[in-house]
């Protein structure tokens, strides 16, 4: 029995493995600090990078963060404190959950007829909304599951010192979830930094330097599509570089929300 | 109704809170049936009986703790230096910062030093000035008989406490809010019998300065630590009176039943 779990575990982290190792070997040559500090130069030119990109993503999810956390995070609280029973609570856990599965390419059309019809043009702003969208289901019901594990003394207590609800709910409750709140979040931000499909239509790309948010942004994952998809190995090689990024971002960030849940669990012992 | 209650003679002490005909529900499920006693200043008092009986509901009706659990209803009155404290025009966080309690299970906010834990209620509340803040710490705990254990772990999370001192951490955080009456819930029912010893001493220290009421299934630390002791049966208050005539001489076999250990 052991054996086959073993097998079984083996089989789940070859695709993994062999993943990381492709997307490692075709894109560790690129890689060098021109990748981060240079804008795409022409095809054939050399020490074009991506630094547009990283930032443009950067950007994006910082306003994704913008529209996803004071959302998601009220939601969830207040889910959590007073929509245990009752049809209310009831609807807006099955809309997040609707929203989770909606695909990412229609949240980037509702993004699109939302912020960039009226604007005019492609921008940051409708790419970080369309983000931002996605990151709610997932930040609301992180925040949910987390406060409902604060213990209900912790809350009467504060009651009892004659602290008002409010303030109970936001500086004692959510302060001693605020670890795993952030822990989701984190998932969240992973998860979105690595969309391409939302972006398309909504902050487009750029091969320019970001001049504000209100401007078509780079992004790393529709550079990386935008390459992919040219005739040029020139190129090609540098999506692999930009692929390889957009991994050691998760990765890194996957690492950071684990390492965050290590803290907690040992400053309570 | 059949007055079921024995009333000593009046002593010196004033009356700080009155009960009269409390009635309780949680939903529909009735706790407390018109209840009517007084707790007076400077003096404990104890509220025993078995499981069940409403000590509890009517302890935290004192302080509209009651009010915090969805479906829970009242009728009656329950005044507070001659103020019916339960009308809807009261505000009950105005209460709460007088009348203070201490839970069954020692909780400090696990996300605050001990010395944050201290002075949590005021902090909560808007207070910033550090060197009032800092001497109120010093002060509850000192209050607490709990300065000399921790004057030198200040900043250490309030859970690295011991049971005991966290239970003691709970009271000065309670009293720091410059409380008249302190509420305790069972505060030793999940302490060591050594810690358990240290926060009766510490009551009786306390009640010089506060009206006291503590609810306990612990019949010996009613005996020991109360000046008057009520008990409850099935939400009615049967008895009320010294703590002395309740265990050593009841009136009501009911009672006699409990304190002798018949049942409960």
């Amino acid at each position: 029995m052991t054996l086959a779990c073993g097998a079984a575990v083996v089989l789940a982290l070859v695709p993994v493995a062999s993943l990381l190792a492709y997307v490692l070997s075709h894109g560790i040559h690129r890689l060098d600090l021109a990748f981060f500090t240079h804008l795409p130069a022409p095809v054939g030119e050399a020490s074009g990078g991506m630094a547009n990109a990283v930032v443009g993503t950067l950007e994006l999810v910082a306003i994704a963060c913008l529209v996803g956390v004071p959302v998601g995070v009220l939601a969830g609280t207040h889910l959590a404190e007073y929509g245990r029973e009752g049809w209310f609570g009831w609807t807006v856990r099955f809309t997040a959950d609707v929203l989770s599965g909606v695909p990412s390419i229609v949240t980037g059309i509702v993004a699109y007829r939302l912020v960039v019809r009226p604007m005019g043009h492609f921008s940051a702003w409708a790419g970080g909304i369309a983000l931002g969208f996605m990151m709610i289901p997932t930040v609301v019901r992180t925040t949910e599951e987390l406060v409902k594990m604060v213990p209900g003394a912790v809350r009467e207590s504060a009651l009892a010192l004659g602290v008002p609800e409010w303030r109970t709910v936001l500086r004692v409750v959510l302060a001693t979830a605020r670890t795993g709140i952030a822990t989701g979040i984190l998932l969240a931000v992973a998860r979105i930094a690595g969309e391409t499909a939302p972006l398309l239509f909504t902050s487009f790309n750029n091969q320019f330097w970001p001049t504000g948010p209100g401007q078509p942004t780079a992004s790393l994952t529709v550079q990386v599509f935008t390459y992919a998809i040219s005739p040029f190995q020139d190129w090609h090689d540098q999506a692999w570089t930009g692929a390889l990024v957009l991994l050691s971002i998760a990765l890194a960030i996957g690492l950071a929300a684990r390492l965050l849940v290590r803290r907690t669990a040992g400053a309570r012992h | 109704m059949i007055d079921t209650t024995v009333h000593t003679a009046p002593r010196e002490t004033r009356t700080k809170i009155e009960v009269d005909g409390y009635s309780a529900w949680f939903g529909s499920r009735r706790i407390l049936h018109e209840v009517a006693m007084d707790i007076r200043e400077g003096e404990v008092t104890a509220i025993i009986g078995p499981s069940g009986c409403g000590k509890s509901t009517l302890l935290r009706s004192i302080n509209r703790m009651h009010e915090t659990v969805p479906g829970a209803r009242w009728t009656g009155s329950i005044r507070i230096d001659g103020r019916d404290v339960l009308g809807r025009s009261v505000d009950p966080v105005e209460i709460r910062r007088k009348v203070g309690m201490v839970f069954q299970k020692p909780t400090p906010f696990p996300t605050m030093t001990v010395r944050e834990n201290v002075v949590a209620g005021l902090r909560l509340n808007g207070i910033r000035d550090r060197r009032a803040l800092a001497e109120k710490t010093e002060w509850a705990l000192e209050k607490a008989a709990l300065w000399a254990e921790v004057k030198d772990s200040l900043d250490k999370p309030g859970t690295a406490l011991s049971g005991g001192q966290q239970q003691r951490l709970c009271i000065a955080r309670a009293l720091a809010v410059d409380l008249d009456v302190l509420l305790l819930d069972e505060p030793c029912s999940a302490l060591d019998p050594i810690s358990t010893a240290k926060v009766e001493e510490l009551l009786l220290e306390l009640k010089d300065s506060y009206t006291i009421a503590i609810v306990t299934h612990n019949m010996q630390q009613a005996a020991r630590v109360s000046d008057r002791t009520a008990f409850m049966l099935d939400g009615k208050l049967e008895e009320f009176g010294e703590t002395r005539t309740i265990f050593e001489n009841p009136s009501r076999k009911t009672t006699e039943d409990y304190v002798t250990g018949r049942f409960g």
